[in-house]
Protein backbone atom coordinates (compact mmCIF):
# COMPACT_ATOMS: atom_id res chain seq x y z
CA UNK A 1 0.00 0.00 0.00
CA UNK A 2 2.37 2.69 -1.51
CA UNK A 3 -0.22 5.19 -1.29
CA UNK A 4 -0.39 5.77 1.95
CA UNK A 5 1.88 8.09 3.73
CA UNK A 6 4.07 6.35 6.28
CA UNK A 7 3.39 8.10 9.59
CA UNK A 8 6.74 10.25 10.83
CA UNK A 9 6.85 11.10 14.45
CA UNK A 10 5.56 14.36 13.83
CA UNK A 11 2.39 12.74 13.03
CA UNK A 12 2.16 11.22 16.21
CA UNK A 13 3.13 14.65 17.68
CA UNK A 14 0.69 16.61 16.32
CA UNK A 15 -2.00 14.20 16.23
CA UNK A 16 -1.23 14.44 20.08
CA UNK A 17 -1.23 18.63 19.48
CA UNK A 18 -4.98 17.95 18.10
CA UNK A 19 -6.12 15.70 20.90
CA UNK A 20 -4.81 18.07 23.69
CA UNK A 21 -6.26 20.91 22.14
CA UNK A 22 -9.52 19.42 22.16
CA UNK A 23 -9.73 18.29 26.04
CA UNK A 24 -8.93 22.15 26.20
CA UNK A 25 -11.67 22.90 24.22
CA UNK A 26 -13.96 21.23 26.23
CA UNK A 27 -12.39 22.84 29.14
CA UNK A 28 -13.49 25.86 27.85
CA UNK A 29 -16.77 25.11 26.31
CA UNK A 30 -18.64 22.53 28.70
CA UNK A 31 -21.01 23.37 31.79
CA UNK A 32 -20.89 20.47 33.33
CA UNK A 33 -18.36 19.64 35.57
CA UNK A 34 -18.40 15.53 34.53
CA UNK A 35 -17.74 16.43 30.77
CA UNK A 36 -14.75 19.24 31.91
CA UNK A 37 -13.44 15.55 34.02
CA UNK A 38 -13.41 13.79 30.86
CA UNK A 39 -11.86 16.71 28.97
CA UNK A 40 -8.86 16.42 31.51
CA UNK A 41 -8.33 12.29 30.86
CA UNK A 42 -8.25 13.29 26.66
CA UNK A 43 -5.91 15.43 27.32
CA UNK A 44 -4.31 13.05 29.58
CA UNK A 45 -4.14 10.54 26.79
CA UNK A 46 -2.64 12.90 24.24
CA UNK A 47 0.06 13.81 26.90
CA UNK A 48 0.76 10.11 27.10
CA UNK A 49 1.17 9.86 23.34
CA UNK A 50 3.55 11.74 22.60
CA UNK A 51 5.53 10.07 25.59
CA UNK A 52 5.16 6.76 23.88
CA UNK A 53 5.85 7.99 20.73
CA UNK A 54 9.50 9.73 21.66
CA UNK A 55 9.95 6.31 23.42
CA UNK A 56 9.50 4.75 20.65
CA UNK A 57 11.95 7.28 18.20
CA UNK A 58 14.70 6.88 21.27
CA UNK A 59 14.23 2.61 21.57
CA UNK A 60 13.66 3.13 25.51
CA UNK A 61 11.64 2.08 27.85
CA UNK A 62 11.10 5.39 30.53
CA UNK A 63 8.64 6.64 28.37
CA UNK A 64 6.02 4.13 29.43
CA UNK A 65 7.19 3.93 32.77
CA UNK A 66 6.05 7.44 32.87
CA UNK A 67 2.40 6.58 31.02
CA UNK A 68 2.36 4.50 33.98
CA UNK A 69 2.46 6.84 36.21
CA UNK A 70 0.42 9.53 34.84
CA UNK A 71 -2.10 6.61 34.71
CA UNK A 72 -1.78 6.17 38.20
CA UNK A 73 -2.18 10.39 38.59
CA UNK A 74 -5.29 10.16 36.59
CA UNK A 75 -6.78 7.53 38.70
CA UNK A 76 -6.15 9.05 41.90
CA UNK A 77 -7.51 12.51 40.24
CA UNK A 78 -10.49 11.00 38.72
CA UNK A 79 -11.49 9.16 42.45
CA UNK A 80 -11.29 12.81 44.32
CA UNK A 81 -12.72 14.71 41.42
CA UNK A 82 -15.78 12.65 41.45
CA UNK A 83 -16.17 12.79 44.76
CA UNK A 84 -15.91 16.77 45.21
CA UNK A 85 -18.51 16.55 42.22
CA UNK A 86 -20.73 14.37 44.39
CA UNK A 87 -20.49 16.45 47.54
CA UNK A 88 -21.11 20.00 45.51
CA UNK A 89 -24.17 18.10 43.60
CA UNK A 90 -25.61 17.65 47.04
CA UNK A 91 -25.33 20.92 48.00
CA UNK A 92 -26.87 22.50 45.00
CA UNK A 93 -28.64 20.33 43.55
CA UNK A 94 -26.45 21.25 39.47
CA UNK A 95 -23.89 20.44 38.06
CA UNK A 96 -23.36 23.39 36.49
CA UNK A 97 -19.85 25.12 37.39
CA UNK A 98 -21.38 29.03 37.00
CA UNK A 99 -23.24 27.66 40.17
CA UNK A 100 -20.09 27.47 42.32
CA UNK A 101 -19.05 30.54 42.79
CA UNK A 102 -19.17 31.46 46.32
CA UNK A 103 -16.43 29.04 48.10
CA UNK A 104 -19.07 29.20 51.35
CA UNK A 105 -22.84 28.64 51.68
CA UNK B 1 -0.51 -2.04 6.36
CA UNK B 2 0.43 0.00 9.70
CA UNK B 3 0.55 3.20 8.05
CA UNK B 4 -3.39 2.60 6.85
CA UNK B 5 -3.89 1.48 10.29
CA UNK B 6 -2.34 4.65 11.99
CA UNK B 7 -4.45 7.04 9.89
CA UNK B 8 -7.93 4.94 10.44
CA UNK B 9 -7.37 4.87 14.44
CA UNK B 10 -5.84 8.63 14.21
CA UNK B 11 -9.19 9.43 12.49
CA UNK B 12 -11.51 7.42 14.98
CA UNK B 13 -9.42 9.16 18.72
CA UNK B 14 -10.18 12.56 16.84
CA UNK B 15 -13.75 12.06 15.38
CA UNK B 16 -14.54 10.11 19.43
CA UNK B 17 -12.63 13.00 21.26
CA UNK B 18 -14.36 15.74 19.14
CA UNK B 19 -17.86 13.82 19.95
CA UNK B 20 -17.20 13.54 23.66
CA UNK B 21 -16.56 17.38 23.92
CA UNK B 22 -19.32 17.74 21.84
CA UNK B 23 -21.95 16.02 23.65
CA UNK B 24 -24.75 17.04 26.08
CA UNK B 25 -25.49 13.78 27.96
CA UNK B 26 -22.15 12.76 29.74
CA UNK B 27 -23.54 9.24 29.66
CA UNK B 28 -22.66 9.59 25.75
CA UNK B 29 -19.18 11.40 26.56
CA UNK B 30 -18.46 9.04 28.63
CA UNK B 31 -18.98 6.04 26.57
CA UNK B 32 -17.07 8.04 23.47
CA UNK B 33 -14.15 8.62 25.80
CA UNK B 34 -13.71 4.82 26.01
CA UNK B 35 -13.90 4.12 22.35
CA UNK B 36 -11.50 7.03 22.21
CA UNK B 37 -9.33 5.54 24.35
CA UNK B 38 -9.59 1.57 22.47
CA UNK B 39 -8.04 4.01 19.39
CA UNK B 40 -5.40 5.11 21.84
CA UNK B 41 -4.63 1.69 22.25
CA UNK B 42 -4.41 0.51 19.04
CA UNK B 43 -1.86 3.70 18.31
CA UNK B 44 0.54 2.20 21.67
CA UNK B 45 0.34 -1.53 19.56
CA UNK B 46 1.64 0.02 16.29
CA UNK B 47 4.73 1.74 18.66
CA UNK B 48 5.22 -0.96 19.93
CA UNK B 49 4.16 -0.84 23.64
CA UNK B 50 1.69 -3.51 24.29
CA UNK B 51 2.63 -3.03 28.21
CA UNK B 52 1.06 0.64 27.42
CA UNK B 53 -2.09 -0.67 25.20
CA UNK B 54 -2.82 -3.09 28.10
CA UNK B 55 -2.71 -1.33 30.74
CA UNK B 56 -4.77 1.78 28.83
CA UNK B 57 -7.43 -0.89 28.39
CA UNK B 58 -7.09 -2.49 31.96
CA UNK B 59 -7.50 0.64 34.00
CA UNK B 60 -8.33 3.63 31.48
CA UNK B 61 -11.82 2.04 30.04
CA UNK B 62 -12.33 -0.64 32.66
CA UNK B 63 -11.55 1.04 35.88
CA UNK B 64 -11.51 5.08 35.24
CA UNK B 65 -14.51 5.37 32.84
CA UNK B 66 -16.61 2.92 34.78
CA UNK B 67 -16.07 5.07 37.92
CA UNK B 68 -16.97 7.84 36.30
CA UNK B 69 -20.56 5.83 34.53
CA UNK B 70 -21.07 5.26 38.33
CA UNK B 71 -21.06 9.09 39.09
CA UNK B 72 -22.86 9.96 36.22
CA UNK B 73 -25.84 6.88 36.98
CA UNK B 74 -25.94 7.68 40.47
CA UNK B 75 -26.33 11.59 39.69
CA UNK B 76 -28.32 11.06 37.45
CA UNK B 77 -28.32 14.47 35.70
CA UNK B 78 -28.53 13.41 31.82
CA UNK B 79 -28.20 16.76 30.28
CA UNK B 80 -26.09 20.15 30.89
CA UNK B 81 -28.47 23.00 32.08
CA UNK B 82 -28.67 26.24 29.81
CA UNK B 83 -26.85 28.97 31.04
CA UNK B 84 -29.60 31.44 32.85
CA UNK B 85 -29.69 34.58 34.68
CA UNK B 86 -27.02 36.69 36.22
CA UNK B 87 -24.18 33.82 35.07
CA UNK B 88 -25.38 33.62 31.79
CA UNK B 89 -24.87 37.06 30.46
CA UNK B 90 -21.32 36.76 32.45
CA UNK B 91 -19.74 33.61 31.80
CA UNK B 92 -21.80 30.84 29.73
CA UNK B 93 -22.67 33.92 27.54
CA UNK B 94 -21.75 33.97 23.62
CA UNK B 95 -18.93 36.15 24.20
CA UNK B 96 -16.41 33.90 26.81
CA UNK B 97 -17.54 30.68 24.96
CA UNK B 98 -16.45 31.91 21.49
CA UNK B 99 -13.12 33.34 23.30
CA UNK B 100 -12.56 30.05 24.79
CA UNK B 101 -12.85 27.97 21.39
CA UNK B 102 -10.48 30.54 19.75
CA UNK B 103 -7.57 30.23 22.73
CA UNK B 104 -8.08 26.59 21.95
CA UNK B 105 -7.90 26.66 18.19
CA UNK B 106 -4.53 29.06 18.82
CA UNK B 107 -3.27 26.54 21.20
CA UNK B 108 -3.96 23.72 18.18
CA UNK B 109 -2.19 25.40 16.02
CA UNK B 110 0.69 26.96 17.90
CA UNK B 111 1.59 23.20 18.75
CA UNK B 112 1.16 22.40 14.98
CA UNK B 113 3.66 24.79 13.96
CA UNK B 114 5.91 24.09 16.66
CA UNK B 115 6.42 20.37 15.65
CA UNK B 116 6.05 20.99 11.97
CA UNK B 117 8.67 23.24 11.52
CA UNK B 118 11.27 22.79 14.39
CA UNK B 119 11.77 19.37 13.66
CA UNK B 120 12.24 17.09 10.75
CA UNK B 121 10.13 14.27 9.99
CA UNK B 122 11.50 11.38 11.46
CA UNK B 123 11.20 8.28 10.89
CA UNK B 124 11.07 5.78 13.40
CA UNK B 125 13.79 3.33 13.55
CA UNK B 126 13.49 0.15 12.31
CA UNK B 127 11.64 -2.54 14.34
CA UNK B 128 14.30 -4.99 15.30
CA UNK B 129 15.94 -3.16 17.73
CA UNK B 130 12.79 -2.40 19.18
CA UNK B 131 11.72 -6.29 20.09
CA UNK B 132 14.41 -6.03 22.69
CA UNK B 133 12.26 -3.78 24.61
CA UNK B 134 9.89 -6.37 26.69
CA UNK B 135 7.28 -6.13 29.74
CA UNK B 136 10.50 -7.78 31.04
CA UNK B 137 12.83 -4.30 30.75
CA UNK B 138 10.19 -2.13 32.01
CA UNK B 139 9.68 -4.27 34.86
CA UNK B 140 13.28 -4.14 35.68
CA UNK B 141 13.77 -0.62 35.09
CA UNK B 142 10.31 -0.16 37.17
CA UNK B 143 11.64 -1.85 39.91
CA UNK B 144 15.30 -0.41 39.86
CA UNK B 145 15.75 2.68 39.18
CA UNK B 146 11.75 3.75 39.55
CA UNK B 147 11.06 2.45 42.88
CA UNK B 148 10.83 5.16 44.93
CA UNK B 149 8.36 6.81 42.52
CA UNK B 150 6.63 3.51 42.04
CA UNK B 151 6.01 3.69 46.30
CA UNK B 152 5.46 7.27 46.38
CA UNK B 153 2.54 6.36 43.95
CA UNK B 154 1.41 3.59 46.64
CA UNK B 155 1.01 6.44 49.25
CA UNK B 156 -0.97 9.14 46.69
CA UNK B 157 -3.27 5.97 45.44
CA UNK B 158 -4.29 5.53 49.14
CA UNK B 159 -4.50 9.08 49.81
CA UNK B 160 -6.34 9.75 47.09
CA UNK B 161 -9.03 6.70 48.40
CA UNK B 162 -9.28 8.00 51.82
CA UNK B 163 -10.06 11.95 50.11
CA UNK B 164 -12.62 10.39 48.18
CA UNK B 165 -14.17 8.94 50.67
CA UNK B 166 -14.37 11.68 53.41
CA UNK B 167 -15.20 13.88 50.76
CA UNK B 168 -18.17 12.26 49.21
CA UNK B 169 -19.66 10.63 52.87
CA UNK B 170 -23.42 12.08 53.76
CA UNK B 171 -22.86 14.26 56.53
CA UNK B 172 -24.97 13.58 59.85
CA UNK B 173 -26.36 16.62 61.35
Amino acid sequence: MSWVPEPTLNSYLILSAVLFAIGTAGVFLRRNLITILLSIEVMLNAVNLTFVAVDRYLNAVDGQIIVFFVMTVAAAEAATGLAIVIALFRHRETLNPDAFTTLKW
Amino acid sequence: MHALLFWILAALAIIASVLVVGQRNPMYSVLLLIASFGALSGLYVILGSPFVATIQIIIYAGAIMVLFLFVVMLLNVPTEDPATGYHARLLGGAGPRRFGAVLSILLAIELGWAVTTKVQPTMFPSGEARAQMTVYDIGLKLFRDYSFAFEATSVLILVAMVGAIILARRERS
